[in-house]
């Protein structure tokens, strides 16, 4: 791939992707892979995101579900908008 | 390297009971805690062995005590152990370790300190150390397979590079390798809540998916729910696991079920410290995620290589085991590169797909195990850390 890709998303079905750059910047237009097989599409990211922390790929609104790895990781207890940070202060386990 | 990897040869030791071990340590052994002066002053006199001091042995009872003497004859039985100079503050528990460890057919002599004190003891233990050591440095490495390896893993400081690229490379290395006789153990019992249903379906038969359910019910009735206090939201994930992007446990066991690949399956569930007994193949051991209980409690299990992912880097090791560190965090190789063996932050770039990261990480099990230093060798990393699993009397 010639151009390296910001944030990487492990499957189709996932509605977060997350970030491999150091010092992303709100307002990027990130270059997205989703590694399950290597397509790609763009996403402008809305805020500065540090590497590692995941991207809202879509509005989510609150009591959705987060889906990483095509699975359920958790539930939005916050909106989101598409290209916002998505952690703890939005998105927290159903478990307990 | 080959690219086949059922005929790839590594120089090691094999022992006498036929396993084979990469490393050739004399180790001077404690039982319990107040032996550790004497161990450390024999390891002093006598160069080429090694005193591997650790914090418990007395007035343990039950099932903790089971696990501490096989935490300590598993690490004496270990392939990387030449042979053993044992020491006890009395002469009985010091024996129970002596007769654990000669089952493997390696010297192993004990030596306790009551009616004695600790200058007799150094003395004598000196003389035997000694004869180790002339003996053990005349042991000629051979060749034996790669498969023939024991290798474990465990995760730690991860974060969500890590369910991205080193978790998934030491799993591509496990489907490659597994079917080929290589024996592998994950664990991890914590770590695998929120994906424990998947851990589940992972099982190569309805009798170790039913073992590790039962394990895994155990641990969260016996800990997480006893002792919460508010819910697990403050350790599992982890504060570090946190800044590193990880929102939620769910997240975080996904990841780190990464390791054990696309296809590979374990054959059983075993106890903490316990040797596999159901031939080739991967396995489950209950045991914690503090990662140098874990990497100690798959030591003393009879594994010889351990690959350790990490992402906002954890840098521990192990006094027997070689410790093979695996990143995709490019900040982590930026700033902590002296502690990572395999770097595999192309994963992310996309220069470097899977499957070429995992032929590196098998490569660096092959360099390992002919003799290269890991980093956590290198840097002098021996954590020894014995898993206790409640007060002593």
């Amino acid at each position: 791939m010639a151009e390296i890709p910001q944030l990487l998303v492990h499957d189709h079905d996932d509605n977060v992707g997350v970030v491999v750059i150091e010092d992303l910047k709100a307002g990027t237009d990130m270059l997205v892979c989703v590694t399950h097989d290597n397509s790609t599409f763009r996403l402008t990211s809305n805020m500065d995101v540090p590497i590692g922390h995941k991207v809202a790929l879509k509005d989510l609104k609150t009591g959705d579900t987060a889906m990483k790895y095509g699975e359920d990781i958790g539930k939005i207890i916050a909106d989101i908008k598409k290209g916002d940070h998505v952690h703890t202060h939005n998105c927290k386990t159903k478990r307990w | 390297m080959t690219s086949d990897p059922s005929t790839r040869t590594i120089n090691a030791w094999r022992r006498e009971n036929g396993r084979v071990g990469v490393r050739n340590h004399v180790l001077i052994l404690p039982v319990d805690d107040i032996s550790n002066a004497a161990c450390e002053a024999v390891a002093n006199n006598v160069k080429g062995t090694m005193a591997i001091p650790h914090a418990y042995g007395r007035l343990q009872f039950g099932e903790d005590l089971e696990l501490h003497f096989r935490t300590i004859i598993g690490i004496g039985a270990n392939p990387n152990v030449a042979a053993v100079v044992v020491i006890g503050i009395e002469p009985e528990w010091t024996k129970v370790i002596v007769d654990g460890i000669a089952k493997t057919g390696k010297p192993v002599e004990g030596f306790s300190i009551e009616q004695k004190g600790d200058f007799e003891t150094i003395r004598q233990a000196g003389w035997t150390a000694k004869e180790y050591v002339h003996w053990a440095t005349e042991l000629q490495k051979e060749e034996c397979g790669l498969t023939e390896l024991w290798v474990s893993t465990k995760c730690g400081e991860s974060d969500t590079t890590t369910g991205l690229s080193s978790c998934p490379t030491v799993g591509n290395m496990y489907d490659k390798l597994l079917p080929h006789g290589l024996y592998g153990c994950f664990g991890e019992t914590s770590e695998i809540t929120g994906a424990e249903h998947i851990c589940e379906k992972r099982a190569a038969n309805p009798e170790a998916a039913e073992k590790f359910m039962k394990i895994w019910k155990a641990y969260s009735e016996d800990v997480i729910f006893a002792h919460q206090t508010d819910d697990l939201s403050d350790s599992q994930p982890t504060k570090g696991n946190i800044l590193g992007g990880l929102t939620t446990i769910e997240e975080k066991a996904l990841g780190n079920l990464e390791k054990i690949g696309r296809t590979s399956q374990y054959i059983d569930a075993i106890g903490p410290a316990e040797t596999p007994s159901k031939g080739p193949g991967l396995y489950f051991m209950d045991s914690s995620s503090a990662a140098a209980e874990c990497v100690t409690l798959m030591a003393a299990g009879g594994y010889v290589v351990h690959t350790f992912p990490t992402g906002q880097g954890n840098v521990v090791g192990n006094p027997i085991v070689p410790v093979i560190k695996i990143s995709g965090n490019p900040r982590t190789l930026r700033t902590m590169s002296e502690h990572i063996d395999v770097d595999v932050t192309g994963v992310l770039t996309r220069e470097m797909t899977i499957d070429q990261a995992g032929n590196a990480l098998i490569e660096m099990i092959a360099r390992t195990a002919n003799g290269r230093f890991t980093a956590a060798e290198a840097l002098g990393h021996r954590e020894f850390s014995m898993t206790k699993l409640y007060r002593s009397a």
